[in-house]
């Protein structure tokens, strides 16, 4: 009877195959998860929008847990995002931040005074190298960043509000304490 | 007199036709980041190579690649530059660590541990009559 | 009109596919007559109306019925009539229509020419066959319907994706299911061996026609998808190790090595066991490479849209048609004989390495391809397998293998001698190791790779031609005159002579092109010359050209070598007003030494052109190796033995092939 276990091999190595394929139909082969989470998220300066005076600097945020949200007026994702992004504004609990990636400065600004500014301030990155240094390959992308300037979480992709209730609001509580 | 009028043509026809010049100032360069963004992976248009794709951003990479080059970094420093950012997937060459150990090492066992069984079973097969495949 | 009856036939198909599939298997168990004889009948009849909704389909195509959604979707009315018709097999919808048309043709063969077959193996082959249509009929009916309607009809159709409209899209797709579903017969022949309990020589003579078939059609089926891929996108790849070009290499992987395990079981009656769980195999990876594609679990170019349902579905079918395949191996497998026995050293034992071998590359395929969604479901982070991989690992695995070409059929059945082996191949080994070196120094450069790959090319033909020539002293004894001599010798034996030559012909195209092709990005002012080793390249400026649905740039090079002219080369950059996209028609001069390839890039100030110029050097004998190779099977089909007209011929037939082979 022992002999008869190694024509079972086939059947065997199927289903542990047929069990990868039911797992992958619900993945997706294009989301590309971010090395940076956990690691230090890097410094940059960049000129903020509509204020060529002022400048953004990623490192006076430490100390205050904060999203960086790197968006475009062309993206169409991202007018999706919009309505959550601006709740959360309204909530007042959750620092927002933007990155205004391989914009135009009126057309962006164009898009807020539309829709509304759901950001405390906008950083621009005109050339898209401060989305290199983060990973960006697809707006809208978000970045969830503690106090001790470490990233903890990237949302690729839109917020949806199951995300933002399942995912980023407790994270947030439990960055803050 | 021929010979007079032939150098006449090939001159004139040097004044002409130019020659085509390659694209890029570095052809050097150029090569190197052609040869290493061959076996990188676009992430926009997750299909083609970094090399090829037109995507905006696979532009601004070879921008990136080009200005790293230029600063000295070796093509290793490139690579690592790129997986720090956008982790293993950006590579076509997957790397050789313990997870990857099976993909890299499993299809040499596969040939191995079958040769190994063939031998067995040939020499069992060569040797008895009338065997069940059971008994084998 | 036309598309309801098209939906009706196929619901009318998917009812005889059902009587097909179950009641004559049931008949033959229970020795009812009247259910085991509906097998042909419905069998018939489904072929029948699965006829008849393709004709339905592909005349929506034909009369621009943009009320029909997967037409709207996928068609145009200024679209050429070529690929209006072949539009039918642009989208998922219409090439599962296309599988299931082809799965009906091969199962309306079966009941036409597999006459010699014992009445009660050909029922259950037509009925294992029926079960799966069944599936594929089911899937198409309640998950992906060609017929929808699409109410109101659009005013014209999305047009077909302008890479698709090419001559290559009309013999590409067809040619290749031809193959990948030809498998199935194999399959059938395996599950019906299974159910019968019966497994000898005869089995594996019917099966092995069947199978070359199936090999034939899908080594051109490949080929021809390589060489499209590579006058068509432009930059002259032709494999890029995509996942569903793996999908379809799999099987012809396992699909070789069937054929020849197939070849040991007709000998020696022996590895019955193994012949089968190949046959499984190779049917098997077909359909996890046409689930592959359409579940939207691997990137890929050619992936269709998709949806997690379709893939449920497509999963569940491959778990009851493979799982219930090898429940049934495992059950009585165990129960087959040995058969005859042969020495270690023996032709038997070479072709059953060769298997070895076939499958650990079928199998670093698979492995490559199911890596990064391994890796993803455990967890374990994100990759990309490319051809970095599969160049590095497959190469190596196959590498011995293609060593052994040169071996095996010198090898005599049942105990070889390898010293004796070895002395009749020393030309061969010379020739292999001068032009290992020589080649490449001609070529420019030599590397160990292209010494490797000169050296498997030259070896596998040369060790081919050492074959004939052996034959035919063995035979000048008996049969002096030479055309005699030639005459006599079967036709099977040169097929494996054909096939294997187009193998040493396909590696030396590899290599060559690979290790000496050329790239040059310029920039190019009209009139500007670019100097190409002993070629000159005129480009002679742009003109604009209309198409049937299309606004093209055509470029005009004209080319030189030595103040001789060579060749006028017209790339072009093709706009299509519908789709709004943009292709790059390369133009190419192909040769016997090497090709000639130019693609224009993009339009630069005072109409000036960035263009990119290749030299492929030997890339046309990476399709002629493919073509000899399906020449070669075709060949071997022509022999006596399988033209089985009556059972007495057939046994001449091979008796007299067994006299020949001693």
């Amino acid at each position: 009877m022992n002999r008869t276990f190694k024509f079972l091999i086939p059947l065997v190595l199927f289903f542990i195959a047929v069990g990868f394929l039911f797992k992958g139909l619900y993945l997706d082969p294009h989301e590309v998860p971010s090395p940076l989470v956990g690691k230090p998220a890097p410094m940059f300066q960049a000129p903020v929008l509509s204020d060529a005076s002022k400048t953004f600097n990623s490192a006076d945020m430490k100390g205050q847990v904060w999203l960086l949200n790197v968006w475009a007026s062309w993206c169409g994702a991202c007018r999706e995002e919009h309505p959550v992004l601006m709740a959360m504004a309204k909530s007042d609990q959750i620092a927002t931040y933007g990155l205004d990636y391989k914009d135009i400065d009126q057309e962006a600004q164009a898009v807020l005074d539309a829709n509304g500014n759901p950001y405390k301030t906008i950083a621009t990155d005109a050339n898209g190298k401060i989305g290199i240094d983060y990973g960006v390959y697809g707006v809208p992308e978000t970045y969830v960043i503690d106090k001790a300037g470490v990233i903890r979480y990237k949302q690729i992709g839109p917020i949806t509000e199951e995300v933002l209730i399942n995912k980023i609001v407790p994270l947030l509580k439990e960055l803050q304490r | 007199m021929k010979k007079l009028l032939i150098i006449f043509l090939l001159i004139s026809n040097f004044a002409f036709a130019g020659e085509a010049k390659p694209l890029g100032d570095d052809p050097a360069l150029e090569l190197r980041l052609k040869t290493l963004s061959q076996d990188l992976r676009c992430l926009v248009c997750q299909n083609t190579t970094l090399a090829d794709s037109s995507a905006p951003l696979a532009e601004d990479l070879r921008q990136e690649i080009r200005k790293l080059m230029r600063e000295g970094k070796s093509d290793q420093e490139v690579i690592d530059y790129l997986v720090a950012r956008y982790g293993d997937f950006v590579l076509y060459k997957p790397p050789v660590n313990e997870s990857t150990a099976l993909l890299w090492f499993g299809p040499f066992l596969l040939l191995i541990i079958g040769g190994f069984v063939l031998f067995r079973v040939l020499k069992k097969h060569a040797g008895n009559e009338d065997i069940q495949a059971e008994d084998v | 009109m036309i598309p309801e009856i098209g939906q009706f036939s196929l619901i009318l198909a998917f009812c005889f596919a059902i009587v097909q599939g179950t009641l004559p298997l049931v008949g033959v168990w229970k020795n009812n007559t009247a259910l085991s004889n509906l097998a042909v009948p419905a069998a018939r009849t489904q072929f029948a109306f699965v006829a008849i909704a393709f004709i339905c389909l592909d005349y929506s195509f034909y009369a621009n019925d943009f009320s029909v959604l997967y037409v709207a979707s996928n068609s145009n009315s200024h679209l050429p009539l070529a690929y209006r018709l072949a539009a039918l097999w642009g989208g998922h919808e219409g090439s599962m229509i296309l599988w299931v048309s082809i799965l009906a043709l091969w199962t309306m063969a079966v009941t036409l020419f597999a006459k010699s077959l014992p009445e009660t193996f050909r029922i259950r082959l037509i009925s294992v066959m029926g079960m799966v249509s069944i599936g594929f009929l089911a899937f198409i009916i309640f998950t992906s319907n060609p017929f929808e309607r699409l109410i109101p009809a659009a005013l014209d159709g999305r047009d077909l994706n302008p890479l698709l409209q090419d001559p290559g899209m009309v013999f590409h797709p067809p040619v290749l299911y031809m193959g990948y579903v030809g498998f199935s017969v194999a399959f059938a022949f395996a599950i019906a061996a299974l159910l019968d309990g019966r497994l000898d020589i005869t089995w594996a003579r019917w099966t092995r026609p069947w199978t070359t078939v199936a090999w034939v059609f899908l080594t051109l089926g490949i080929a021809f998808g390589s060489k499209w891929a590579y006058y068509e996108l432009g930059w002259g790849g032709w494999w890029f190790w995509d996942a569903v070009e793996n999908a379809s290499f799999m099987p012809w992987l396992v699909g070789t090595a069937l054929i020849h395990s197939l070849a040991v079981t007709e000998k020696r009656d022996a590895f019955k066991v193994w012949t089968v769980l190949l046959s499984i195999c190779a049917f098997s990876l077909s359909l996890l490479g046409t689930f592959l594609v359409r579940s939207g679990v691997l990137t890929s170019v050619h992936a269709f849209a998709t949806d997690p349902r379709r893939g449920v579905f497509i999963l569940m079918y491959l778990v009851v048609v493979i799982g219930g395949a090898l429940i049934l191996f495992a059950w009585r497998a165990p129960k087959v004989g040995l058969g005859e026995k042969f020495d270690v050293v023996s032709r038997e034992s070479m072709l059953l390495t060769n298997n070895v071998v076939l499958v650990a590359a079928a199998g670093s395929v698979l492995l490559g391809t199911m890596y990064p969604l391994l890796m993803d479901a455990l967890g374990a982070g994100k990759i990309s397998v490319g051809p970095p991989y599969f160049d590095a690992v497959f190469v190596a695995i196959m590498a011995p293998g293609l060593f052994l070409m040169g071996l095996g059929p010198l090898a005599k059945w049942k105990k070889a001698s390898l010293p004796e082996i070895g002395m009749r191949l020393r030309v061969a080994a010379i020739i292999s190791l001068v032009s290992a070196l020589l080649v490449p120094l001609l070529m420019g450069k030599l590397t160990l790779m292209t010494a490797i790959g000169v050296f498997l090319g030259i070896w596998v033909a040369s060790t081919t031609i050492i074959l004939l020539v052996n034959r035919i002293k063995t035979r000048k004894m008996a049969t002096p005159d030479l055309v005699e001599n030639l005459k006599g010798i079967p036709l099977a034996f040169y097929g494996m002579l054909l096939a294997h030559l187009g193998i040493g012909v396909f590696i030396l195209g590899v290599t060559l092109v690979k290790g000496y092709e050329s790239e040059q990005d310029l920039r190019m002012d009209k009139n500007d010359v670019a100097k190409i080793g002993s070629l000159e390249f005129h480009f002679d400026g742009t003109q604009e050209i209309a198409g049937p649905n299309y606004m093209s740039t055509e470029g005009t090079f004209t080319v030189t070598s030595n103040g001789k002219q060579v060749a006028i080369l017209q790339p072009e950059k093709r706009f299509y007003p519908v789709q709004g996209s943009v292709m790059t028609e390369a133009a190419i001069q192909p040769g016997v030494i090497k090709d000639m390839y130019v693609s224009l890039g993009e339009p630069l100030e005072n109409g000036a052109w960035s263009v990119r110029i290749y030299i492929k050097p030997f890339v046309q004998w990476i399709w002629a190796g493919a073509i000899l190779m399906a020449l070669g099977g075709i060949l071997a089909l022509t022999d006596k033995r399988y033209r089985i007209l009556n059972k007495k011929a057939a046994k001449e037939a091979q008796d007299a092939l067994e006299a020949f082979e001693a």
